[in-house]
């Protein structure tokens, strides 16, 4: 298959994990965090770990926007979801997330109208179907799906839609990087920069990274090829003295953004004082809202909302994982308490959490008794 | 062997949809509610279709239901898998079909048309399949309900002599084969449902997996172990399974594993994983090494299974881990399925 094989293909994978190989120290420990989810459940899918020599360690990071939503919000959504004459649709990606009372499939389950939609279009698709309905979307997601929103926003005005609001929780990569670079216990040799995110504001908010913190940053694809090459980029990038932001995913990325997609953004929305991540705490300017001017679709303030706040249990480590500080075993209730059908913190939630990642992939394998 | 409990251990308070997605909630509701009040010799195994000897003939019973949304779908409908499903839940049992019985739960307010369409769909099938539907029922219950049609199905069939299967002949060693390309039903279905802009040239893979099973039988029953249609929860849930009950690794070849353009590409859009997508015409067979060549040759000699493959093999450790190696030599573990697979999006 096209774009894909050329990206999987084993012989050039070795030469890179070879290239890999000779370059690092070997009294070195080398700490990279990949910010993003989609990052995390590629290393693993393709077992990238066991290519890489042990002295390199994959931090996985806190680009898994359905991991970072709050469990509040999550309940605030599914509040709306039983009001009267309410459709709630959302990406598949929350269908399984839990709230305090379920999760959006078990409230369909017991009567709720929720719908999966792939785009938010659909769901303005929905509203025009349905004109006796109020359609709700739950906007999730960083940069990469904003856009999506926005348009969407702008073409329910334009048309002048009024059974439809956003429910918005967008959020923002660049302060939840300084969030987790600011961290006392941060000990980080550089990132794997995220992929989708940068499609839409292209490499140069990221310059930060590179300049005040002195560590290196690679915007990176999601292929095998495209993550080995990235570890590849930063190490040389250590190895001499460097630190610099590079677009290693150019094909896709420019490095100035996608000026459409940023535009739309600026036009509806806002950004939040503050936030609340899941496992990182409240972050300010880290999410948007949307704008005065969409305040008609806005189903913060066309509805009720109860501003539910559900803190993580204590046990859950999940801050620390996500900081690099513990591997997700590390954390007390990892595979015990906390597990993919019952998750306790964050990043078990999605498949691309790093608990549930790991989970999946290597943990029973572990748990059988082998090393991974 | 399985190890039964006769205390239950289901203590959900309520059904979710993911109890009935064939995964691991299905399994905990069969082992925990069912089978501690129905536990019996036939049952226990828990397999496909059970099978009771009878004035020393083996037969093999079955039944399952069907519901599927759309009705039809490119290369198949409700009433083409309701006799395929059963057929196929016999053949993996070594079984030869005698006798289906059919029951139709009907939502008040469905067009005729519909009906008999799938009453005919049924019924080619059937005559496809060699077999006879021989009784059934028909319920009609409240418009809104049953999402158009719902079908029950239920097979008796004849195990072959030559056939002697199960968990306890999986040996390590042994090579795990495939009769064709994998997810094709799923993924086709997830299209048909019109939600994705996605368009694909793929069909249904339903299909009788009887003459697959009376080839292999032909060709290699001594060194036939155990058969599976991999339906729900796909290819990934029925090797889990298999590996549980057996005590084994099972490792798989990632290169190995057929997979079409057309799936590989929407499961890459999607964020599936074909060893997860539902099938409704592949066979899972597990084949002692010295019989594989001759099985493989065998399975590739019938119509439509021209891309069957070996795809892996038993090994003795980590016992009930499926592992897929990566064509890079990476590994990962295929754990089983926790609910229906959803699209990734953000």
């Amino acid at each position: 298959m096209r774009y894909v094989d050329e990206l999987r293909d084993p012989r050039l994978i070795r030469a890179v994990a070879a290239e890999i190989a000779r370059l690092v120290d070997p009294d070195r420990h080398y700490r990279i965090m990949e910010v993003c989810g989609g990052h995390t459940h590629a290393i693993y899918r393709h077992g990238l770990t066991e290519l890489l020599p042990p002295n390199i360690e994959l931090i996985h990071g806190p680009g898994c926007p359905v991991c970072v939503l709050p469990m509040g919000r999550i309940d605030d959504g599914l509040a709306l979801a039983e009001q009267p004459d309410v459709i709630f649709t959302a990406f598949g990606d929350m269908m399984r997330v839990p709230g305090r009372r379920g999760t959006p499939l078990e409230y369909r389950a017991r009567g709720a109208d929720i719908r999966m939609v792939y785009s938010p279009l659909d769901a303005l698709k929905l509203a025009q179907a349905h004109p006796d309905k109020h359609v709700v979307f739950f906007a999730i997601g960083f940069e990469t799906t904003a856009p999506a929103t926005a348009l969407t926003l702008m073409k329910a005005k334009a048309l002048g839609i009024r059974n439809f609001s956003v429910f918005c929780n967008h959020v923002l990569i660049v302060p939840a990087i300084r969030a987790i670079l600011d961290s006392p216990d941060m000990r980080l040799d550089g990132f794997i920069g995220p992929g989708h995110v940068s499609t839409v504001i292209g490499c140069r908010p990221y310059l930060f990274v590179a300049r005040d913190y002195g560590k290196p940053l690679v915007v990176s694809g999601f292929e095998p090829l495209d993550i080995l090459q990235s570890i590849l980029m930063i190490l040389r990038q250590l190895a001499e003295g460097r630190a610099e932001v590079e677009n290693q995913y150019s094909r896709v990325v420019p490095w100035n953004g996608n000026r459409a997609a940023l535009a739309a953004m600026a036009e509806v929305f806002e950004l939040r004082p503050y936030f609340e991540w899941r496992g990182l705490g409240f972050i300010s300017q880290s999410a948007l809202k949307i704008s005065e001017a969409y305040a008609d679709w806005d189903a913060e303030r066309r509805f009720d909302v109860p501003g539910v706040r559900v803190t993580d249990p204590k046990a859950a480590q999940c801050g620390e994982v996500l900081k690099g500080v513990l591997k997700p075993a590390q954390c007390k209730l990892f595979g015990r308490e906390c597990t993919p059908e019952h998750p306790i913190g964050a990043l078990m939630v999605s498949n691309e959490g790093a608990c549930a990642a790991y989970y999946h992939y290597v943990h029973r394998l572990a748990a059988a008794g082998r090393d991974d | 062997m399985r190890e039964t409990s006769v205390q239950p251990t289901f203590h959900d308070a309520v059904i979710e949809l993911v109890h009935g997605a064939g995964g691991k909630a299905s399994r905990r509701l069969i082992e925990g509610l069912f089978l501690p009040l129905l536990a019996n010799p036939a049952l226990i195994p828990l397999e496909d279709a059970a099978i009771m000897s009878i004035e020393g003939l083996r037969l093999a019973l079955t039944t399952d239901a069907f519901v599927v949304k759309p009705l039809r779908f490119p290369g198949g409908s409700i009433g083409e898998l309701a006799v395929n499903g059963t057929v196929n839940d016999l053949a993996v049992s070594g079984a030869r079909p005698l006798g289906l019985l059919a029951a139709f739960i009907v939502e008040a307010g469905l067009p005729s048309e519909v009906l008999r369409a799938e009453a005919e769909a049924l019924a080619q099938a059937a005559r496809r399949a060699g077999v006879s539907v021989v009784g059934g029922d028909t319920k009609v219950v409240e418009h809104g309900k049953a999402d158009g049609l719902y079908i029950v199905t239920a097979g008796i069939g004849l195990v072959d002599p030559r056939a002697e299967l199960g968990v306890h002949r999986v040996r390590p060693g042994d090579r795990i084969l495939i009769s064709g390309p994998i997810g094709d039903h799923g993924i086709t279905v997830l299209l048909a449902r019109g939600e994705l802009d996605l368009e694909a040239d793929l069909v249904s893979d339903t299909r009788p997996l009887t003459p697959f099973v009376e080839t292999l039988l032909e060709a290699a029953s001594p060194g036939l172990h155990w058969m599976r249609d991999p339906t729900r929860g796909g290819v990934a849930t029925a090797l889990n399974e298999l590996a549980r009950d057996a005590r084994v690794a099972i490792t798989l070849a990632e290169e190995a594993i057929p997979v079409r353009d057309a799936v590989r590409g929407a499961c890459e859009l999607l964020g599936l994983d074909p060893l997860y997508i539902a099938n409704e015409g592949q066979l899972l067979a597990v084949v002692d090494p010295a019989w594989a060549d001759t099985a493989l040759a065998a399975l590739q000699r019938v119509p439509g299974g021209e891309q069957a493959a070996c795809i892996g093999e038993v090994q003795e450790q980590p016992a009930g881990v499926v592992i897929v190696s990566t064509q890079y030599g990476g590994q990962r573990v295929i754990d089983m399925l926790v609910g229906d697979p959803l699209p990734r999006i953000c």
